[in-house]
């Protein structure tokens, strides 16, 4: 009964502030259905996050919505207009980081301002602003070769924000992250949320860092993937990292999640 | 290498060798060795002749010349190959075929082709370097990880720009790996061109030399030849580790 107070469950996401609109996204890839008549609704500033089993195409979903990815049928709208491709409106950061090897970290995270012609000096102000703001002063001149796993994806965020978009699309950005650092950019990741106000699209395999993380959070069904249930965590982030953990809100809420993914795994 | 505790350059071991060569010259056991003083000696006097000077400047340019067909060519093909299928069909068996065929049996056809000159020998070099510098720049090319061109192209990039800004750099560890390789492939083609043409360079002291039994001569044009390869090869290899240091850990 807690649950069912503390969560609200919808049926379908429609919101008056939507900025990025998915509207019967079908996808194919040869003879394999990665996503069914998907439809959707991500509100302006919240951080949505996907969840799903292994392959149920939450990657294939994030770079549709990139317009790095053709969807088989239906459309992307975003700030109303329908994406064709990639816009600077999106900012995206990869599972893998995506880090150029040959170019430092100051001209890694400049690098989309590069290529919007952003002059140099100006580049390279918003550049270590952001390598600031992700707590990487110091290794501006480094190669991404000499960063760890998660400095490396602070890179990745830093390049994102720096191009000031409107919607952020992270795919699995802290897999390849060990515990506990994984706790603390989940931290910072809240930290820069709040203080960037901006749309956060965020794919994840895991159910207590998606909790943690959204201020909602969308299910897929195995594939071909679609939406199986939506669930808005009730949070108050006010408080301490530990005891959000404690929270009964967030317990429940995985507790929630884990029944809803049960059926799948068995 | 390190003989009783002692740090030793690998440069030692050819000392030894040396001293060895010296023996065995003065044992005056085989005409065909004289010994090494003898030929550093003499290789001392052959540098300051016309004769050699002006056979490594013929060298030199038919080597200059075939390479710089050979990366201008093969550089520009492999990356093609690399990012089309369709001259990938095109050219990939020939490619494949040339680059581990025994090329010096095609330089007497060469000689008929190109006359019995500096263009047969121009194109030996060409013919020796230019199948892997292909092979290498297309590899590159095709290991360019595919979320790095995600990256690219989610950050506006397009055409020459992500070529230029992302896929070039990407596949240059690669290109230049295919170049040095080349390089040293270039030095084979000049030298047996050189010999089979045998009017032409350090084709025709090698032939004056082995008629005349001037085995000093010989052997200290050899050593020449074997001293100036390595040199190259050192060369490039420093400048590919500055590249490779900036590539990473790929
Ligand atoms: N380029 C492609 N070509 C063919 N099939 C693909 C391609 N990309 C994805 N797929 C398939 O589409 C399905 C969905 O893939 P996707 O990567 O979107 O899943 P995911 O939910 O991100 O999985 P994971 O949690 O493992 O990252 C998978 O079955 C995958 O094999
Ligand atoms: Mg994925």
């Amino acid at each position: 009964m807690q649950q069912a107070a503390r969560s609200t469950i919808k049926a379908a996401a429609t919101n008056d502030e939507a900025i990025v609109q998915v509207r019967g996204i079908d996808k194919t890839y040869g003879d394999i259905e990665a996503l069914r008549n998907v439809d959707l609704e991500f509100s302006r500033g919240k951080l949505t996050t996907l969840l799903g089993p292994s392959g149920c195409g939450k990657t294939t979903l994030l770079k549709i919505i990139a317009g790095l990815v053709p969807a088989t049928a239906g459309e992307i709208r975003v700030n109303g207009r329908v994406v064709t491709g990639p816009g600077p409106e999106r900012a995206f950061v990869f599972q893998d980081f995506a880090l150029m090897p040959w170019a430092t970290v100051m001209r890694n995270v400049a690098f989309g301002l590069e290529l919007r012609g952003v002059n140099a000096a100006e580049r390279k102000r918003i550049a270590t602003h952001y390598i600031e703001e992700v707590g990487l002063v110091g290794f501006e001149d480094k190669y991404p070769h000499e960063l760890s796993g998660g400095m490396r994806q602070r890179v990745g965020i830093a390049r994102a924000f720096s191009v000031n978009a409107d919607v952020l699309l992270l795919d699995e950005p802290f897999s390849a992250v060990d515990e506990q650092n994984r706790r603390k950019f989940q931290e910072d990741l809240l930290r820069l949320v709040d203080l960037e106000k901006k749309t956060f699209i965020f794919v994840t395999h895991s159910i207590e860092e998606a909790v943690y993380v959204s201020d909602r959070i969308v299910l897929l069904s195995p594939r071909p993937g679609r939406i199986s249930q939506i669930i808005d965590p009730k949070i108050d982030r006010s408080a301490s990292p530990d005891d959000i953990r404690r929270d009964p809100g967030y317990l429940n809420t995985v507790e929630e999640i884990w029944d809803g993914l049960r059926h799948y795994v068995d | 290498m390190t003989i009783f505790g002692f740090r030793v350059p690998m440069m030692a071991s050819l000392i030894v060798w040396a001293i060895l060569w010296e023996i065995v010259g003065r044992l005056d056991l085989i005409f065909l060795i004289p010994p090494m003083s003898s030929i550093i000696e003499t290789g001392v006097h052959l540098v300051q002749t016309n004769s050699w000077q002006n056979a490594s400047i013929i060298t030199l340019r038919s080597f200059a010349i075939g390479m710089a067909l050979a990366i201008g060519i093969g550089v520009p093909l492999g990356i093609l190959m690399g990012r089309f299928k369709a001259v990938d069909n095109l050219m990939g068996l020939w490619v494949n075929m040339f680059v581990s065929a025994p090329l010096s049996a095609l330089v007497p056809v060469l000689m008929i082709l190109f006359g019995l000159g500096e263009t047969t020998v121009v194109v030996t070099v060409f013919l020796f370097a230019v199948w892997i510098i292909v092979l290498d720049a297309r590899a590159g090319v095709m290991q360019v990880p595919p979320s790095l061109i995600e990256m690219g192209r989610s950050y506006g990039a397009n055409g020459w720009v992500l070529f230029s800004k992302i896929i070039l750099l990407s596949a240059l560890p690669e290109i230049l790996a295919g170049i040095r390789i080349g390089l040293i492939r270039g030095v084979k083609g000049v030298v047996i061109g050189q010999i089979l043409v045998s009017i032409v360079g350090y084709g025709e002291l090698f032939e004056l030399f082995s008629r005349s039994f001037e085995m000093e001569s010989f052997w200290a044009l050899t050593i020449i030849l074997f001293a100036a390869a390595m040199l190259l090869s050192a060369l490039i290899e420093t400048f590919e580790k500055r590249i490779e240091y900036y590539a990473g850990a790929r």
